[in-house]
């Protein structure tokens, strides 16, 4: 790869200031770093997205402070977004310190943790922006020195000419701020990369380790109140009437009122999602007195019945009626079967799938289904907000600021520029904190009071509020002619409330005969994104599912798969096949090989392999399933991955290895279900999470090495480990399992 | 209300409350010591853990009144400068992704580690299952709790 020449558009800018210490500071805003196919695979991501900005700040005396743009939620950005800033801008990792920025969407562009975006959307504008320092670095060393700035190099924050001068980069970013900003840049070749592709310590780790106030729980001001919501005790019911008279003699409380999130007719946007309007508040001096005052609550609760909600989402404006219905997960899963048997929207077709199956020597089907998931992040949500009329300051975990910050300007009628939000450090987040009714119950909370308020949902308050996985279900079907060759796939997949299917995936594009169909039933139970929403069912699904085809094709899994994706490859069928062949075969055989897959020396293990592609990057696990004491355990993990160049590898690691264990406990133990509205699980005693005993002892991650601009990690490798734990499974019990969580099952047939 | 001196990381400190309040409340409230975190408040997850005369126990199922001269150690005690074997192990092994669980993480740790020098990696196992992390770094918090045996 040669050296990468970019050339700023004409709508970009950047500013260079001198800071009051002495040194520079460099603002960067790349309007053209945006491409729209950046948008496809995220969230609903509002339109607005678009600015982007690198704070660089150089000290007189070689400190570099380097502003971290994006919320921090364990992904590591905090350490990998500026590794690529300090890659291009050529400076010792020593020097370099990182705080997080405040919220600024001009300025530091999207700030939004999710749909595995964060390195992937900053790479190009965060390597622009270091590489435009240098640049006007080295143009104050020419012009000091006398000498053709071409002839002026850098080494880790060093200028040098070869006539022998030298000097520090904090001795000319006076200077270097006065100049220019350069109209063209050459970025680093990925052979020169000295920093990005070698291992750095989380920045953050020391702070971590010795207990420093980091989150949003965390976080606090002289004379704060602590608020609690309680909600109503089921989906569909609402507030009838209160006493607060019992809660309002305890020890230590301030207030009790019920409160409206949003008001009749109020224009939800995508991320506003709430599951309950009604909030019934109790506020107090300290977290013990207000949680013991809550108990003295005395609520009636009524039936919902139909709420129509308008929502602004990305099909613009419509009214959306939920129905008010109490329901239950056994009545809901008979629904869904009811549901599979009727027409559904058509959402791919290429060939003549129905005359296929007609003709087909044998056909395959086989239902797959999965509970609704809670996301559980170990911080519950919570956020802290000072609401006065001129303006707002809010504080606390929160995936995409920009995204509350008009539904905020709403609520409160305050412009955005007086509403300031800062982020804290995130205890989790999996998609659960894109949502943002919790930080709009605190400002209202606080303007209510006129206090500073910390709003903190229970670990109970966290789980039965609402925004989960939904729940799905999808029948694949699969015919095979009379020589075993796979003529026809077919997937019809439905959920409560959406439907998880993508249309334009692998397999699709590999069989001549295809057909994709979905359909939803609606529900008044929230749901949210799920790291790697749908994608996190559909792998399961379709991966144990090819296994089983494999099996009847008399062929080896992975044999089978590279097949398929060598006929994609040479001859797809159909259009907007949304995977790279190459890209995906390349994940397969690198865990094959590292795996000693088909070779001597695994046979004390039941093997399962699985493969997918979703978020950019490509993603599979062979795992190594053993039994201990009658019950299946995954004893060891090989990981392959693609996301292009691997920004941080040791972190990289961390993370696939966190998504195999989030992926092999929720394939055993995860579910949420409903009895009457109500959740049956309220917190870690009776909702299983998976824990260290159940844990793999090894899990072996392997990188495909290239130099394709990188993708992200956090939710890529988590879907193919359910279906690599289905199949592993097959092999250890010598049967199927179709229904997730596993485990309930397995009890049954131990 | 009542008043309440206790021995919190070498340091004697009054404190003011309902005597049932939970320990995890009146250091994070009352003591401005919130590295001991909040995740049940049913002692199913660990993320409070703390040391009571050096055993690891779970600060939101304590009560501030049974702590009585017993000496606690918060995350915030545990070493004067981050280096306590286990704090080291744990930064050299980058365990931490959200980070939030893993001073209750490591106060377990310090705490087998204290009674048990040479875990094996079954008692390993058996001692940290209490505590959840949701990110999933139990691999590495597995090699970290190993080196710092060995140190």
């Amino acid at each position: 790869m040669n050296n990468d020449t970019t050339g700023l558009d004409r709508r970009s800018f950047l500013k260079a200031s001198l800071i009051s210490s002495g040194g520079m500071m460099l603002t960067v805003s790349f309007l053209s770093s945006f491409k729209s196919a950046d948008k496809a695979e995220a969230l609903n991501l509002p339109d607005q997205w678009a600015q982007l900005n690198g704070y660089i700040q150089i000290m007189a005396d070689n400190k570099i402070k380097l502003i971290c743009p994006n919320p921090e939620f364990g992904q590591n950005v905090m350490t990998s977004l500026p590794m690529i800033v300090a890659e291009e801008l050529d400076v010792d990792w020593k020097n370099v310190t990182v705080e997080m920025g405040p919220h600024d969407n001009i300025k530091l562009g999207p700030q939004f943790s999710g749909g595995s975006n964060s390195v992937k959307m900053y790479w190009k504008p965060l390597r622009e922006a270091g590489a435009a320092a240098r640049q006007m670095l080295r143009e104050a060393a020419a012009q000091s020195w006398n000498v053709p700035v071409g002839e002026v190099t850098t080494k880790a924050g060093v200028l040098s000419h070869p006539n022998g001068k030298t000097a520090k980069y904090g001795a000319m970013a006076a200077k270097a701020a006065t100049l220019p900003v350069p109209k063209d840049l050459v970025l680093k070749s990925p052979k020169d990369f000295t920093i990005v592709r070698k291992s750095k310590k989380n920045v953050e780790g020391q702070k971590v380790v010795t207990g420093k106030p980091l989150f949003g729980l965390d976080y606090r001001t002289e004379g704060m109140l602590i608020a609690m919501i309680q909600h109503p005790p089921a989906f569909g019911m609402k507030l009838k009437s209160f006493d607060p008279a019992e809660a309002l003699k305890m020890p230590g409380i301030k207030d009790v009122f019920s409160l409206k999130l949003y008001e009749d007719g109020f224009e939800q946007g995508g991320f506003d999602t709430r599951t309950f309007n009604d909030l019934l508040v109790v506020v107090g001096k300290s977290t013990w007195e207000v949680m013991n005052a809550r108990k003295k609550l005395v609520a009636q609760w009524q039936p919902a019945g139909d709420v129509k909600d308008v929502v602004t989402g990305r099909e613009g404006k419509k009214e959306v009626v939920v129905p008010g219905a109490l329901e239950s997960s056994k009545a809901q899963m008979e629904q869904m079967i009811e549901y599979a048997k009727k027409p559904a929207q058509e959402l791919r077709k290429d060939g003549d799938p129905e005359a296929a199956f007609k003709n087909a020597a044998q056909v395959i089907e086989r239902t797959y289904t999965a509970p609704f998931l809670a996301h559980n992040c170990m911080e519950p949500m919570n956020f802290f907000a000072h609401v006065t009329d001129e303006k707002a300051l809010l504080a606390g975990p929160l995936q995409a600021p920009g995204w509350v910050e008009p539904t905020l300007s709403k609520l409160l009628n305050l412009p955005p520029e007086k509403i300031e939000i800062q982020m804290t450090r995130m205890g989790g987040g999996f998609g659960r904190r894109a949502y943002n009714h919790y930080l709009s119950e605190a400002a209202l909370i606080s303007r209510k009071v006129k206090a500073p308020v910390k709003l903190m949902y229970t670990r109970e308050d966290d789980m039965t509020y609402g925004i989960y996985r939904p729940m799905y279900t999808a029948t694949y079907r699969a015919a095979l002619d009379a020589d075993k060759n796979l003529i026809a796939f077919h997937v019809k997949g439905g959920g409560v409330p959406e439907h998880p299917i993508h249309p334009n995936r692998f397999p699709a594009g590999a069989i001549d005969n295809y057909l994709a169909e979905g359909w939803q039933i609606p529900s008044n139970i929230t749901i949210g994104a799920f790291r790697a929403p749908r994608s996190n069912f559909n792998a399961a699904a379709e991966q144990s599912f090819l296994d089983e085809v494999a099996e009847a094709m008399g062929k080896d899994p992975i044999r089978f798969r590279l097949d398929l994706l060598k006929r994609a490859k040479e001859n797809p069928v159909g259009k907007n096949n949304d995977y790279d062949p190459d890209r995906y075969a390349g994940v397969l055989e690198l865990v094959r090989d590292k795996s000693g897959w088909g070779k001597p020396g695994s046979e004390k293990y039941s093997r399962g392999v699985a493969a997918y592609f979703c978020h950019a990057s490509y993603a599979a696990h062979i795992v190594d399933m053993v039994t201990r004491d009658g019950q299946p355990y995954v004893e060891r993990v090989f990981s392959a991955m693609d996301c292009g160049i691997v920004v941080n590898p040791d972190a990289a690691t961390n993370m696939v290895q966190g998504a195999v264990v989030d992926g092999i406990g929720n394939a055993f133990y995860g579910a949420l279900t409903h009895k009457d509205g109500a959740a049956q699980q309220t917190n870690f005693n009776n909702y299983r999470l998976i824990r260290h005993n159940e844990s793999p002892k090894k899990i072996e991650v392997h990188f495909v090495q290239n130099d394709k601009d990188p993708t992200g990690l956090g939710e890529p490798p988590f879907p193919p480990v359910f279906g690599a734990v289905a199949n592993a499974l097959y092999k250890n019990k010598g049967r199927r399992f179709y229904n997730q969580p596993f485990q309930p099952e397995l009890e049954k047939v131990i | 209300m009542a008043t309440f001196n206790l021995k919190i990381n070498g340091k004697t400190r009054a404190v003011d409350v309902d005597p049932a309040t939970p320990m995890l409340w009146v250091l994070r409230d009352h003591l401005d010591l919130p590295g001991t975190k909040y995740g049940c408040g049913i002692a199913q997850c660990g993320a409070c853990t703390i040391h009571l005369e050096g055993n690891a126990v779970r600060s939101c199922q304590l009560p501030v009144s049974a702590v009585g001269k017993a000496s606690v150690t918060t995350i915030e005690g545990l070493s004067e400068k981050a280096d306590h074997p286990v704090q080291k192990a744990w930064l050299d092994h980058d365990v931490a992704q959200c980070g939030y669980c893993q001073a209750g993480q490591i106060m377990t740790a310090a705490a087998l580690l204290k009674r048990n020098p040479n875990p094996t990696d079954e008692e390993i196992e058996a001692q940290m299952s209490g505590n959840i992390c949701r990110c999933g770094t139990y691999v590495r918090i597995k090699e970290a709790v190993k080196s710092a045996a060995r140190k």
